[in-house]
């Protein structure tokens, strides 16, 4: 069935541009008096959450809500997963419930995958990240804001990030952010760099489309967006890097640093930030960051998402790996 | 009656014979044979091998009864041509004592499906510190000449320097799982584009090489044999190979699903391939197969580990790893071996019958199928074509990877010392 | 069955279908309706045209290029998407979305005139109403449509209709635009029943 979104490289470049679009749109309710739409009206959302993320749920959250769509809150914390429920009970005990759609954050990479495909339940399945793998709607807000700041809210429609060199930086290894982006920039025509310590690459990543590069400020001035990933200290003590400090001045992005930069590339990051550790105060504050546009632009995009594969009665978007072969 | 007369089966594959078995022994071997006082067996063309020998089976029992027992387990293993199965050791309580394998050994014996001769755990506990009463469990009932941590790997080197040492005293072999276990903390699969792309822990082939090249060495510093467990890597063979060529006495088994199975499949992200080692690559698979076809790797061994349904119906890193084998060994071999042309029956009799019997010092198994020999025999109807299913299992257990996978070949007949364990593909 | 299905489905063969209205037709009664908003809004001085996408919206640009004309006043004009108010959605997938632009001043308290190209069951209306009432609380609200095809399934009528005609079920009204079609006129077609009915 086409009807999940559990990773940005199922979608296709016109799925990517059709969701980009429909958010566009979303993003203009923003500006109304009442923001809020009926179109989920009678559809009920749960949001199932295995891992904190406070963010990335109440980002949902908000996007439910302006749709008009029922809202379950889920979380696994004092839940009888943690007395040793298993996923495929919860999910059944929530179908059972009569929920559409369920929105999983879970900290086992393929957890939506197997909830998609297990047989367990019917409901849509929305992956709001997973392990190490997939955050595919956290990809989609950040080629949103990309499009919206190189090329144009207007201007942009239409449009994929064709010729957009894209860098993103930090702990690629354990993020499923840039695993999601990608996968996504790539489809949508962009050109993207990951520059890490050579640590914090997974073994394979010769088969990504992108390059990898170890010398950040070689990157920045072909750069028209710098994606920073969130760097954990606990690396540290697996020796992913030697020290807090020689990571920052390695791998940090500080004013000096975005000066190398074009005049209108611009500095993302996913948050939540380690100020200090990957991006300096400075930059983290600067009119060039997204970072404060990235959450807002969030919500539009899982309007879009939530709109497209529940507001008809079969998905807009066409996916062209999630079904069982 | 006590005479069986197997009329027209092709010996190891050769020309068809007529095998009379009296009693527990095989009394004739030849063309023509009388079927006085004998209950015929038609073979018709089937290929008659000696009861297969599988050195690395779990049991489950004691303590894991809900995945497999004894009794589950050795009617699995007839139904799959074996006449003995080693037992390994990681049950609960551990077989660290003579207490465990004696009472796993007497099961064995009891339910007369399949002789099981018990693994001994290396370490008290399987914790790698401290040396199990090895001596003791050797001359048990059980009489174990087989010792691994199975499941976990004997990590340090001076206590598998030890191991190794103290076990040629009464010709015992360590059966060693190699795995670093500082490489694969948080290992989820092989490590490599498929588990980049997933992202799931990465267990490097390197996890296994290294342990095995420090054992190879360990073995031909202290003049012991070593057997390598499971071997699962390309690199691994040319490590084996290398031993070998210098004279090392190291063996080393591949399951009958590194022979087959790649991690291209872990895209589905369903447990059912999860597996300690991981499946490997395509490259791993040829050069594995390609290694048991020269001998670099002696035997295949099953692995055979069950678990129950809710072990393996959860997410990827929630489920338990392993995968049943008994019942779909052979028809994997043939697939991968037989009908590649890599292998002749003989060549699969010898590798999974002949040396691990040789290997693992089970008496009176794989032994050759003439007169006077004990008659544990598997009669097979290499012609079956047939879709794996797994409610037709008699394990316990389900988790195979095969389910709905058309697979060669069927075993109809299992003789252990001449008593039918399995007819016409009925377990007796 | 709505009335968007119907006046922009491309199941209408133009070649079968009639002409009811030409170019010089369609300005003509835009003309007369502009005439009319100003006489019965007064001067129409706190009218705002809001078009229904898409071709709603170009007629809405139309007429206020005519009330400019009449009144020598601009007069704001937008557009109003009712996807997302639909009471269709489930029975199709997902549409593509259209613009809601509504202009700088709002419209509250104004007199909004809703414009479509073709009124038939009343539903896009009925939206455009709930999507309306998200925006603001105009003074009140009316409907021009340059064609009134008739067959309503909700309460609603049109305060300004370029032509009434009076259909079959069985016929399909297509209004061409030159801003998206290249060229004006209202065509009155056959309904495809099935492809297979076709040479």
């Amino acid at each position: 069935m086409k009807r999940h979104l559990i990773s940005a490289a199922d979608l296709t470049r016109d799925d990517a541009v059709r969701i980009l679009d429909t958010a566009e749109e979303m993003a203009r309710v923003a500006d109304r008096p009442i923001k809020k739409l009926p179109t989920l009206r009678g559809r009920t959302v749960v949001n199932l959450f295995f891992e904190d993320s406070t963010r990335t749920r109440i980002s949902f959250e908000a996007a439910e809500k302006r749709l008009s769509a029922d809202v379950i809150n889920f979380s696994a914390k004092g839940s009888s997963v943690s007395k040793g429920e298993s996923l495929k009970d919860t999910a059944q005990t929530l179908e059972a419930m009569g929920v559409d759609a369920v929105v999983i954050r879970h900290g086992a990479s393929g957890a939506p995958y197997r909830l998609a495909t297990s047989g367990w339940i019917d409901a849509t399945v929305i992956n709001a990240g997973d392990g190490t793998h997939q955050h595919p709607t956290q990809a989609l807000l950040d080629a949103f804001t990309m499009r919206r700041r190189l090329i144009g809210r207007d201007a942009g429609l239409g449009q994929d990030l064709s010729g957009k060199r894209i860098t993103i930086v930090g702990d690629v290894l354990h993020s499923r952010v840039a695993r999601s982006n990608v996968d996504l920039l790539h489809t949508l025509g962009a050109e993207v760099t990951l520059v890490a310590p050579p640590t914090l690459v997974p073994v394979g990543v010769d088969h990504w489309p992108c390059e990898v590069a170890y010398d950040l400020d070689s990157v920045l001035p072909k750069s028209d967006a710098v994606m920073m990933l969130r760097v954990q200290r606990e690396r540290m003590n697996a020796a992913f890097f030697p020290t807090e400090r020689e990571y920052s001045r390695r791998y940090g992005l500080d004013g000096d640093r975005m000066a190398k930069m074009p005049e209108h590339a611009i500095v993302m990051h996913p948050g939540p930030m380690v100020r200090g550790m990957e991006i300096t105060a400075e930059v983290a504050d600067s009119e060039r960051c997204t970072v404060v546009e990235q959450v807002a632009n969030g919500v539009s995009i899982r309007m879009a998402v939530l709109y497209l594969l529940l507001g008809g009665n079969e998905p807009a978007v066409t996916h062209t790996r999630t079904e069982e072969k | 009656m006590s005479k069986i007369l197997i009329r027209g089966a092709k010996v190891l594959g050769g020309e068809p014979q007529d095998v009379l078995i009296d009693a527990e022994t095989i009394a004739e071997v030849g063309a023509g044979l009388s079927a006085d006082g004998a209950e015929v067996v038609e073979a018709d063309g089937k290929v008659l091998l000696p009861g297969l020998v599988d050195l690395h089976t779990h049991l489950r029992e004691p303590g894991r009864e809900d995945s497999e027992t004894v009794l589950t387990g050795t009617r699995a293993a007839a139904s799959g041509g074996y006449t003995a199965v080693f037992a390994m050791a990681n049950t609960f309580p551990v077989a660290d004592t003579a207490g465990v394998v004696e009472q796993v050994y007497r099961l064995g014996q009891e339910h007369g499906y399949c002789d099981v001769q018990p693994i001994g755990a290396v370490t008290v506990g399987l914790e790698g510190k401290k040396l199990a009463e090895l001596g003791a469990m050797h001359e048990s009932a059980a009489g174990v000449t087989v010792f691994s941590d199975d499941g976990k790997c004997v990590h340090d080197a001076v206590i598998m320097r030890r191991a190794l040492e103290y076990v040629k005293a009464f010709g015992g072999v360590v059966a060693q799982h190699a795995q670093e276990p500082r490489l694969t903390e948080g290992a989820e699969m092989n490590e490599g584009v498929v588990s980049a792309e997933l992202g799931l822990g990465g267990w490097p082939a390197v996890a296994e090489e290294s342990i095995i090249a420090r054992d190879v060495l360990l073995a031909d510093h202290v003049g012991s044999r070593v057997h390598i467990c499971h071997l699962s890597t390309a690199g691994s063979v040319e490590i084996v190979r290398w031993a070998k060529s210098r004279g090392i006495d190291v063996t080393a088994e591949v399951t009958p699903h590194h022979l087959l199975l790649t991690d291209e499949l872990v895209r589905t992200y369903n447990p059912v391939y999860k597996v300690n080692p991981p499946l490997r690559t395509e490259r791993d698979v040829m050069a594995l197969r390609e290694a048991l076809a020269d001998g670099t790797i002696d035997i295949v061994a099953t692995d055979h580990a069950p678990h129950p349904h809710e072990d393996k119906d959860c997410e990827w890193a929630a489920a338990a790893m392993g995968m049943v084998g008994l019942e779909t060994a052979l028809s994997v071999v043939q697939h991968t071996m037989v009908e590649t042309g890599l292998l002749d029956w003989a060549g699969v009799a010898e590798r999974m019958s002949f040396k691990p019997a040789r290997i693992g010092r089970a008496d009176g198994h794989g032994r050759p199928i003439s007169a006077g020999e004990p008659a544990n025999l598997t009669l097979v109807d290499t012609a079956y074509r047939g879709a794996v299913d797994p409610a037709g299992f008699a394990s316990r257990s389900r988790n195979t990877p095969y389910e709905g996978r058309e697979l060669p070949g069927r075993v109809t007949h299992t003789w252990l010392r001449g008593r039918a364990t399995l007819v016409d593909g009925k377990l007796a | 069955m709505d009335a968007k299905t119907h006046d922009s489905g491309s199941a209408v063969d133009s070649d079968a279908a009639r002409p009811v209205l030409e170019g010089p037709d369609i300005a003509r009664v835009l003309t007369r309706i502009a005439h009319e908003i100003v006489e019965r809004a007064k001067g129409a001085d706190d009218v705002v045209l809001l078009g229904i996408p898409t071709r709603g919206v170009f007629l809405a640009q139309r007429l206020a290029a005519k009330l400019e004309e009449i009144t020598g006043r601009k007069v704001p004009v937008g557009s109003l998407d009712i996807t997302m108010y639909r009471d269709d959605l489930r029975l199709q997938p997902p549409r593509a979305l259209a613009r809601t632009e509504i202009p700088g001043d709002g419209i509250d308290g104004r007199l909004v005139i809703l414009l479509d190209d073709v009124l038939f069951s009343g539903r896009t209306i009925r939206a455009a109403l709930d999507a309306l009432n998200d925006i603001g609380r105009p003074r009140a609200v009316q409907l021009a449509v340059l064609v009134d095809r008739g067959h309503r399934e909700l309460p609603i009528r049109a305060d300004y209709v370029g032509k009434n005609l009076p259909t079959s079920l069985r016929e399909t009204v297509k209004v061409q635009l030159a801003e998206e079609d290249g060229r004006d006129a209202v065509l009155l077609g056959a309904k495809q029943t099935s492809p297979a009915g076709r040479q």
